[in-house]
C-alpha cells in the first residue's frame, strides 16, 4: 500500500501510531461480559484469532452470538473485559480511540447516517477530521457516489431522510472507506439491499479490497454472502468461534453439526452451490489432450453450475479455465467426491 | 371597537412613551432571557449527563418553577430595593426551567445509533458533542427558548410593580386611574411582542431541524 496519510495532531512521542496500511488483528483470549447480571454468559468468550493484513474475513453465527461485538472489540467501541487485541501487535488499549477509529472503516449495523448532514456531509466526516483539503474530499466523494451507484449530481445533496433504506447503507459505505482506510470493519452492510444491488456491490467491494490490500472484518447472516466474499470464515456460536478457516474448508469438512447445519452441508445441492470449480477439480495433466468441443468454464463458477452444464450436455466432462487458461476438468466422480459431507462427530453435541 | 379607536389614539398621542416602554420592555426581556441561555443551557447539558446530577438539578428546577414569578420579585425587594434588578433576576429565574428541561431532554433523545457511528468513524467526545449530539438536539432547545420567552415576555408586565418599567407600567396606571384605553394599549403591545417572537423564533427552529426529521 503506498497510502500516505498525515494527522493533522501532532501525537506525543511515546503514543504508539495507529496503523495505516493493512493491519494484522490479533484476538488472544479475549473475553466480553456485559454486565447484564449474574450469571449471564460472556458476549464474546474466550476468543482467540489472527486476521492476517489483507484477508478478508467473514464473521457468520446466528443472532446474539457476539458478531457485533467482536468487531467493536477491533476499533476500541469496546474494550475486552480480559484478555487483549493487538493490533498491528500493539495491544489496542495503548492506542488511541479516536485516532485508530479514523484509520478503520466502520460500517455501522443499523445505519447511523448523520441526518443533520448531506450525503455529500456524511461520507466527508473522516476525510474531514482527518484534515483532507476541500478539493481533494469533494473529488473523493463524487468518486464513492458513483462507485455505490448513486449518481453525485442527484443524491450529493440530499439528506438521509430522503433516501430509501438501501441508499442510506450504500452512502454508510461510502462513508466508511471514504479515507482508504487500512482495515474495514462492516456490520450487516448489505443487508437492506435487493439481490441485483446487493451482488453488484459485493463485487464492487471484493474488487476494491482486492486492488486496495485492506484487512476487512465483515459480518453477515448470509453463507452465500459469506463464501462470495470471505478469504476466511469465523463461524461463531454463543460468543465462541465454532471454525474458522476457508469457505471451502468449512463447507467441505464442517467441523461439528452445527456448522454443518448453518452451511447446510447436508444439503447435497446447496453444497454444490457454494463450493468452487476450482475447489473440486481435477487438475489436467500436461499431456492430457483436450478435445476441440469440449466444453470449458472459467472460474469463478460454482459446482453447481458445472453438474447442469454436465447433465445437460450429457459430455462426460467440463475444462476448467482460470485466466484463460486450462486448468482442470470436472465429471460426475469429481463432484461426487465434494457431494459427502466430512465431519469430525467428535465434540458433536447436537448429535 | 370605539374603544379599540379610543386606545390607537392613546398610543398615537403617548408614541414617546410608548416606545420607551416597549423598548425597555423588550430590553428587559431579552435581557434576562440571554442571561438565562448562557445559565441554564450549560445546566441542562450537565444534567444530560445523567446519574444523580440530573436528578437533583432538574429537581431544583422544578421547584423553582412552582414559585410565582410575582413572589420572586417581592422576595428580591429587600435585597436589590426597587429598580429593574429585582425584574431581570426574576425573569432570568423565570426563563430556566424550560430551558433546561429542553436541553436535557433533547440532548438525551439523539439517536444512539447516530452518536455509535459518530464515535465509531473517530470523533473525540468534543468534536461528537459539537458536531453531532448538540446541532441534533438544537430543534428542542430552541422550543424551550420559544417557551421561555414568551414566558418572559408576558411577565416582564409585572416589572411595573417594582419600578423597572416596561409595558406593564400603561396597565397597572390604566388599573390605577380606570382608564381602558391605557390598560388596552399595555395588554394589546405585550401581546405582540409574545406572538412575534414566538413566531420567530418558530422560524429559527424550523432552520436549525434538518429536512425530514421534523418530530411530529
Ligand atoms: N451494549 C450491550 N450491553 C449489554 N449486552 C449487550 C450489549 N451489546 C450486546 N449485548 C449482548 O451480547 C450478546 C451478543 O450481542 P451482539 O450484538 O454481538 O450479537 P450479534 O451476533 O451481532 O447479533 P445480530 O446478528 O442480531 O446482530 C447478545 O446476547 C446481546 O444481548
Ligand atoms: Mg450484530
Amino acid at each position: 500500500m503506498t497510502n500516505a496519510r498525515s494527522s493533522p495532531t501532532p501525537r506525543h512521542p511515546d503514543t504508539p501510531t495507529p496503523p495505516s496500511g493493512a493491519t494484522q488483528i490479533r484476538f488472544e483470549r479475549v473475553t466480553k461480559q456485559f454486565d447484564n447480571g449474574e450469571g449471564a454468559r460472556p458476549a464474546v468468550d474466550d476468543v482467540s484469532l489472527t486476521i492476517e493484513p489483507g484477508e478478508f474475513v467473514v464473521l457468520i453465527g446466528p443472532s446474539g452470538c457476539g458478531k457485533t461485538t467482536l468487531l467493536k472489540l477491533i476499533n476500541r467501541l469496546y474494550d475486552p473485559t480480559s484478555g487483549v487485541v493487538l493490533v498491528d501487535g500493539t495491544p489496542s488499549q495503548d492506542l488511541p480511540g479516536p485516532d485508530l477509529r479514523r484509520h478503520m472503516g466502520y460500517v455501522i449495523q443499523q445505519g447511523g447516517l448523520f441526518p443533520h448532514y448531506t450525503v455529500e456531509k456524511n461520507i466527508a466526516v473522516v476525510p474531514n477530521l482527518l484534515g483532507w483539503e476541500k478539493a481533494r474530499t469533494r473529488a473523493r466523494v463524487d468518486e464513492l457516489l458513483e462507485l455505490v451507484g448513486l449518481p453525485p449530481g442527484e443524491y450529493r445533496h440530499r439528506y438521509p431522510s430522503q433516501l430509501s433504506g438501501g441508499q442510506q447503507q450504500r452512502v454508510g459505505i461510502a462513508r466508511a472507506v471514504a479515507a482508504s482506510p487500512g482495515t474495514l470493519l462492516m456490520d450487516e452492510p448489505f443487508g437492506a439491499l435487493d439481490a441485483i444491488t446487493r451482488s453488484r456491490l459485493q463485487e464492487e467491494l471484493r474488487a476494491l479490497t482486492n486492488r486496495l490490500g485492506q484487512t476487512v472484518v465483515f459480518v453477515t447472516h448470509d453463507i452465500d454472502e459469506a463464501v462470495l466474499l470471505a478469504d476466511r470464515i469465523a463461524v461463531m456460536r454463543e460468543g465462541r468461534v465454532e471454525q474458522y478457516d476457508t469457505p471451502t474448508e468449512i463447507i467441505m469438512r464442517p467441523c461439528n453439526r452445527f456448522v454443518a447445519d448453518l452451511v447446510g452441508a447436508d444439503d447435497l445441492l446447496r453444497r454444490l452451490s457454494l463450493v468452487g470449480a476450482l475447489a473440486a477439480m481435477v487438475p489436467l495433466d500436461s499431456d492430457d489432450g483436450i478435445g476441440e468441443d469440449e466444453i470449458t468454464v472459467d472460474v469463478p463458477i460454482r459446482v453447481r453450475h458445472v453438474l447442469s452444464l454436465l447433465l445437460e450436455s450429457g459430455a462426460p466432462r467440463v475444462i476448467v479455465r482460470q485466466d484463460g487458461v486450462p486448468v482442470g476438468y470436472l465429471d460426475l466422480p469429481a463432484i461426487q467426491a465434494v457431494s459427502i459431507p466430512h465431519y469430525d462427530g467428535a465434540d458433536d453435541a447436537l448429535g | 371597537m370605539e374603544l379599540l379607536v379610543e386606545t390607537w389614539e392613546y398610543v398615537a398621542e403617548n408614541a414617546d412613551r410608548f416606545q420607551q416602554a416597549a423598548l425597555v420592555h423588550l430590553g428587559l426581556s431579552f435581557g434576562a432571557l440571554a442571561i438565562a441561555m448562557l445559565i441554564f443551557i450549560p445546566l441542562g447539558v450537565l444534567a444530560s449527563m445523567g446519574g444523580r446530577l440530573t436528578a437533583n438539578i432538574v429537581g431544583a428546577v422544578a421547584a423553582v418553577r412552582v414559585i410565582p414569578s410575582l413572589a420572586v420579585i417581592l422576595l428580591l425587594l429587600p435585597v436589590y430595593g426597587l429598580g429593574w434588578r429585582p425584574a431581570l433576576i426574576a425573569l432570568t429565574l423565570l426563563a430556566g426551567p424550560p430551558l433546561v428541561v429542553n436541553t436535557d431532554v433533547g440532548l438525551r433523545g439523539v439517536d444512539a445509533a447516530t452518536l455509535e457511528a459518530a464515535t465509531g468513524l473517530g470523533m473525540t467526545r468534543s468534536q461528537r458533542f459539537w458536531r453531532v449530539k448538540l446541532p441534533l438536539a438544537l430543534p428542542v432547545i430552541v422550543t424551550g427558548v420559544r417557551t421561555a420567552a414568551v414566558e418572559v415576555i408576558g411577565s416582564a408586565t409585572l416589572a411595573a410593580f417594582v419600578g423597572a418599567g416596561g409595558l406593564g407600567l400603561f396597565i397597572t396606571s390604566g388599573i390605577t386611574l380606570l382608564d381602558e384605553r391605557m390598560l388596552l394599549a399595555g395588554a394589546i403591545a405585550v401581546t405582540i411582542l409574545a406572538l412575534l417572537t414566538e413566531w420567530a423564533l418558530a422560524r429559527l427552529e424550523g432552520r436549525v431541524t434538518p429536512p425530514g426529521t421534523a418530530r411530529a
